[in-house]
């Protein structure tokens, strides 16, 4: 599936819920879904500080492709990154560097996007990126 | 303790139109508020969140403001807005008179010996700014110390790093107890070693502790030590009469007393305001002026350069008047009721951990907790979603939250428009958070 199917995916499944409390629910479930980081990498290096929430994220490369696992002390936090990690992982550096997300406004939750300062998320999609831009740059250096 | 209460009484012989909280009361008693008619003066409180009637309790951050504070800054914008203390002409003269009645009301508020000794300021933060760098630019020096207490803001503990930075000079902390209470044993002996001033909040925004101001004060004052006072979570909750304190600087928000956001209060004893040295250079701060030489001039225009916030200091004023007439004991009593309230629901949660003091009677406005091992964002985040308005983090507190080696908490402030049904909200949507995180 691309980035987008999976995204369009997402938001199709959260269409269903009718009260909040059922979102929150699938969300909090999606987070014990999460390829938990390895112990060994959770460290400093690899912590994203948002304010409130802690974040860390590990990235191996394999056969051109991308694959994050990733941890957070939060429930909520742990659900959503989960999710972008469903979205990303498993796709070359360039598809990720050019990725649009935009599943985490259309399911309602904006206000994890919308402030760097409130939680880890942003600064996580930003990493991702970074990582894949990293790669990417790598890739094209062993092409020359 | 005070006599706020004298103050309120002149007023009333003054005659009074408007009662905010709409009831009437007899002469020097205390007064059962109204908490209903009260919660009228603020039409904020009628929003609906999601669905639900909010449930605001993130007062700690900014209270609602009352309809006496949004009528006196409209009327001031309609009416006489224009730069005030140096036109020669009507409007400037009606507004130059209403905020110099802003400074009178709010030097009445605090008890102060001269309206002068009030500077109006962007809020608390820029008071302590202002002091530590005046106060450090004059009297500190190398090897000096500036002492704080363990449960600061962090308005209070970087504005005084910065200048001891500067200075060469070295922060000391008063350390606090699992309590949140401070630890004073011990506090004379380091007053004895070089400290040039004692900085610490009556109130502490994180842990809603009161603390031993007058006791400290006087302390440091048997060292010839001065105070600066950080009242900002103590003036909304309880009244603050610095004459009784015999404190030397206090600093306030308006924003956090039912005021606009943007002004706030410094006030400072007449003879240590004389000793500082202005603190930003400008308009209204001088007496002359050549590219030679400038002279300053007097309290308190001297800390005030530039154009004021005419509307902000009136509208200040306005709320000041409005916690007036409701009575800031009235207002202390019933936010005491409400806390032990508040209290005792919250604590029939299974896994509740209130962090800081258990006793009500020691505790003003905010009830820091965690439950279980939930993340406070996460508690803060389900909250929100039935229309309960907590505050969730370190709240500019970290030092105390490395204390209790938590990561922050959920905290619930109150205000005197908060009602017992609302705890019974927050109680309800805490367990509904528990079954979906706990």
């Amino acid at each position: 599936m691309t980035i987008q199917e999976t995204q369009d995916e997402i938001i199709d499944d959260f269409e269903v819920f009718g009260d909040w409390m059922d979102k929150y629910e699938h969300i909090i479930q999606m987070g014990k879904e999460l390829p938990l980081i390895d112990p060994q990498y959770k460290t400093e290096d690899n912590l994203i500080k948002g304010c409130q929430s802690k974040v860390w994220l590990h990235a191996e490369y394999r056969d051109g492709n991308l694959y994050f696992t990733a941890d957070s002390d939060a429930a909520i936090t742990k659900g959503l990154v989960s999710m972008v990690i469903q979205v990303l992982s498993g796709h070359t550096p360039e598809q990720i560097t050019g990725a649009e997300i935009y599943f985490i406004d259309a399911i309602g939750l904006r206000n994890h996007l919308s402030s760097t300062r409130s939680n880890g998320l942003l600064s996580m999609l930003k990493q991702i990126k970074l990582y894949a831009l990293a790669f990417q740059a790598k890739s094209l250096q062993s092409k020359l | 303790m005070h006599n706020t209460a004298t103050i309120g009484e002149d007023r009333r012989a003054g005659g009074e139109s408007q009662r905010p909280g709409g009831e009437s009361r007899g002469k020097g008693e205390s007064r059962r508020l109204d908490i209903e008619a009260i919660r009228k003066d603020f039409p904020i409180l009628e929003t609906t969140v999601y669905g639900y009637p909010l449930v605001y309790l993130d007062n700690a951050a900014t209270t609602q403001k009352p309809l006496a504070v949004l009528n006196a800054m409209d009327e001031y914008y309609r009416t006489i807005n224009s730069n005030v203390h140096r036109g020669v002409h009507y409007l400037s003269q009606r507004a130059t008179d209403a905020v110099e009645a802003a400074r009178v009301t709010l030097a009445d508020f605090i008890n102060a010996r001269h309206a002068y000794e009030v500077i109006f300021t962007r809020g608390t933060t820029e008071s302590i700014n202002l002091v530590a760098a005046c106060f450090g630019k004059k009297f500190l020096q190398e090897g000096d110390s500036i002492l704080v207490s363990g449960m600061e803001h962090h308005s209070n503990i970087v504005p005084w790093q910065m200048i001891c930075e500067e200075k060469k000079a070295t922060l000391k902390v008063i350390p606090i107890d699992e309590n949140g209470e401070l630890i004073l044993d011990g506090l004379d002996e380091v007053l004895r070693g070089g400290v040039k001033l004692v900085a610490f909040n009556y109130v502490s925004n994180a842990l809603g502790t009161i603390n031993p101001a007058r006791e400290i004060i006087a302390a440091a004052h048997r060292h010839g030590i001065p105070v600066l006072l950080d009242a900002a979570q103590a003036i909304q909750h309880m009244a603050v009469d610095v004459q009784d304190l015999d404190v030397d600087f206090l600093a306030f928000s308006s924003h956090k007393l039912y005021g606009p956001t943007g002004i706030g209060i410094l006030y400072g004893k007449e003879e240590w305001l004389n000793q500082l040295p202005p603190y930003q250079g400008g308009g209204e701060m001088i007496k002359t002026v050549t590219f030679a030489r400038t002279t300053y001039n007097d309290l308190p225009f001297k800390f005030e350069a530039g154009t004021p916030d005419m509307a902000g200091m009136i509208g200040l004023g306005a709320a000041v008047r409005y916690v007036q007439e409701l009575g800031l004991d009235n207002i202390q009593h019933a936010e005491h009721e409400l806390m032990g309230y508040a209290l005792d629901v919250l604590r029939e949660i299974k896994g509740f951990r209130l962090i800081g003091n258990v006793d009500a009677g020691h505790r003003a406005g905010v009830i820091s907790f965690l439950v279980g091992n939930i993340h406070p964002f996460d508690m803060g985040e389900i909250l929100d979603q039935q229309g309960i308005a907590v505050r969730t983090g370190h709240h500019c507190a970290q030092p105390i939250m490395d204390r209790y080696c938590i990561p922050g908490t959920v905290r619930a402030s109150l205000a005197v428009y908060n009602t017992p049904a609302e705890m019974d909200r927050l109680a309800a949507g805490i367990r509904k958070a528990v079954t979906l995180l706990g």
